[in-house]
């Protein structure tokens, strides 16, 4: 709210910044969905070709190019005040390091644990259902039930 | 208050607009009360999606080949016909909240029941993506029903996996045979179907939002004085669009 809090005229916020909220011109909100659908065309076009390790980071690069354009002018934080912007940017910074952090110390022990859990799988024992745990009823104790008998068709 | 002289006489209720709750003291500074709390929220939803977005990132990291064998089975031609319909709702949001802000009421409704269909053939393509994967048992649903009806639970069509992925060459470097894949793409499934779902959940609580936001504009509520309620669901929409942005490369354009 760094505009003056007790505009007179509320009834026309076409007027422009200073009067009541920005409206976004139509050829505005039109150039940009005309964007976002080329940059979806784009990020489809690039599976075509296969530039390796790049391949992610074109795709995670368009999209955040199509995020931006949707924040900006679809969710008008170019317009509106910075705190808007800096609350979801606070998201974004903890999503990220939440993320990363995770990712280094898992990419930090799957070596150890990929040993473990190809043995695992080899064996060909697939998982038991945990039991139930004391006082539940048993509702999964007949060795003759028949699994999937809805899932034909 | 100032600011009920310049509202129109219908809707100017004993000096107060009739939208205006007691507790501020001006329209503005409601309709920026909302806004902030609105902003708080996405960033919960943010934070809610990161966590998949972080399941995501772990397991592609350290099995990038159950990745890359799960794609073939969604189609592209589907997920980027389903990301241009959101990316339209998206404008017809945006228009809405336009249109309100000059008060035509009836541009408001033309925008938001356009964005009302888009939601819903949106969900109907998703519906068709399910129902093919349902159909060979690919839902993670095995250990949840096991235990609770197991007259329900979706038996995953090995047969199927094997067939489709046989098509394929191995994508890991170690070489596994086509067992080991056919098990472990399941993974990718398991992932998907969070992903998705919860993203076609917050789809489905648009089209709440949405269709309430529809009924008052029906009933004449909303004006260049007042349209904070058509902001705000207007900026949850555009977070369900931005989202889905994200999901569609991850999962459909691998490669």
């Amino acid at each position: 709210m760094s505009e003056p809090t007790s505009s007179p005229t509320q009834g026309e916020p076409a007027a422009g910044r200073g009067s009541g909220p920005h409206v976004v011109p139509l050829a505005v909100l039109v150039a940009v969905f005309a964007a976002l659908i080329a940059l979806t065309y784009l990020t489809v076009a690039a599976t075509h070709y296969d530039l390796g390790d790049w391949n992610l980071a074109i795709a995670m690069g368009i999209a955040s190019v199509k995020a931006l354009l949707v924040a900006l002018y679809f969710m008008h934080l170019r317009y509106d005040h910075p705190l808007f912007a800096l609350i979801f940017a606070a998201g974004l910074v903890f999503v990220f390091l939440f993320i990363s952090l995770t990712l280094l110390d898992t990419l930090e022990y799957q070596s150890d644990t990929d040993p473990w859990a190809d043995t695992l799988t080899r064996s060909g024992e697939p998982q038991t259902p945990m039991p139930l745990r004391s006082g539940s009823r048993t509702l999964n104790t007949n060795p003759k039930r028949k699994r999937g008998e809805l899932s034909a068709g | 208050m100032t600011d009920a002289k310049a509202l129109p006489p219908e809707e100017a209720d004993a000096g107060h607009h009739r939208f205006l709750a007691h507790h501020f003291d001006s329209p503005e500074q409601q309709f920026y009360t909302g806004k902030l709390g609105m902003w708080l929220f996405l960033t919960t939803e943010i934070l809610f999606f990161g966590g998949l977005f972080c399941a995501y990132a772990v397991y592609r990291a350290n099995h990038p080949d159950i990745f890359v064998d799960g794609h073939h089975f969604l189609s592209t031609a589907l997920g980027a016909t389903n990301t241009a319909v959101l990316i339209f709702s998206s404008l017809t949001m945006a228009w809405s909240v336009r249109s309100a802000q000059l008060s035509r009421t009836r541009g408001l409704i033309a925008c938001l029941v356009t964005t009302l269909v888009c939601a819903f053939v949106f969900l109907g393509i998703k519906y068709v993506e399910y129902a093919e994967k349902m159909e060979h048992g690919l839902i993670p649903n095995r250990i949840y029903f096991e235990r609770l009806e197991p007259r329900l639970a979706f038996e995953p069509d090995e047969a199927y996996l094997r067939e489709k992925l046989s098509h394929y060459a191995d994508p890991s470097a170690a070489g596994e045979d086509l067992d080991l894949r056919v098990r472990k793409v399941r993974i990718f499934f398991g992932i998907y179907f969070c992903m998705t779902g919860l993203h076609a959940l917050h789809v489905i609580a648009g089209i709440g939002v949405i269709l309430w936001i529809l009924v008052r504009s029906l009933k004449g509520h909303f004006s260049s004085a007042y349209f904070g309620p058509v902001d705000y669901v207007g900026l949850y929409w555009h977070l369900v669009d931005l989202i889905w942005i994200y999901l569609f490369p991850l999962l459909y354009l691998i490669h």
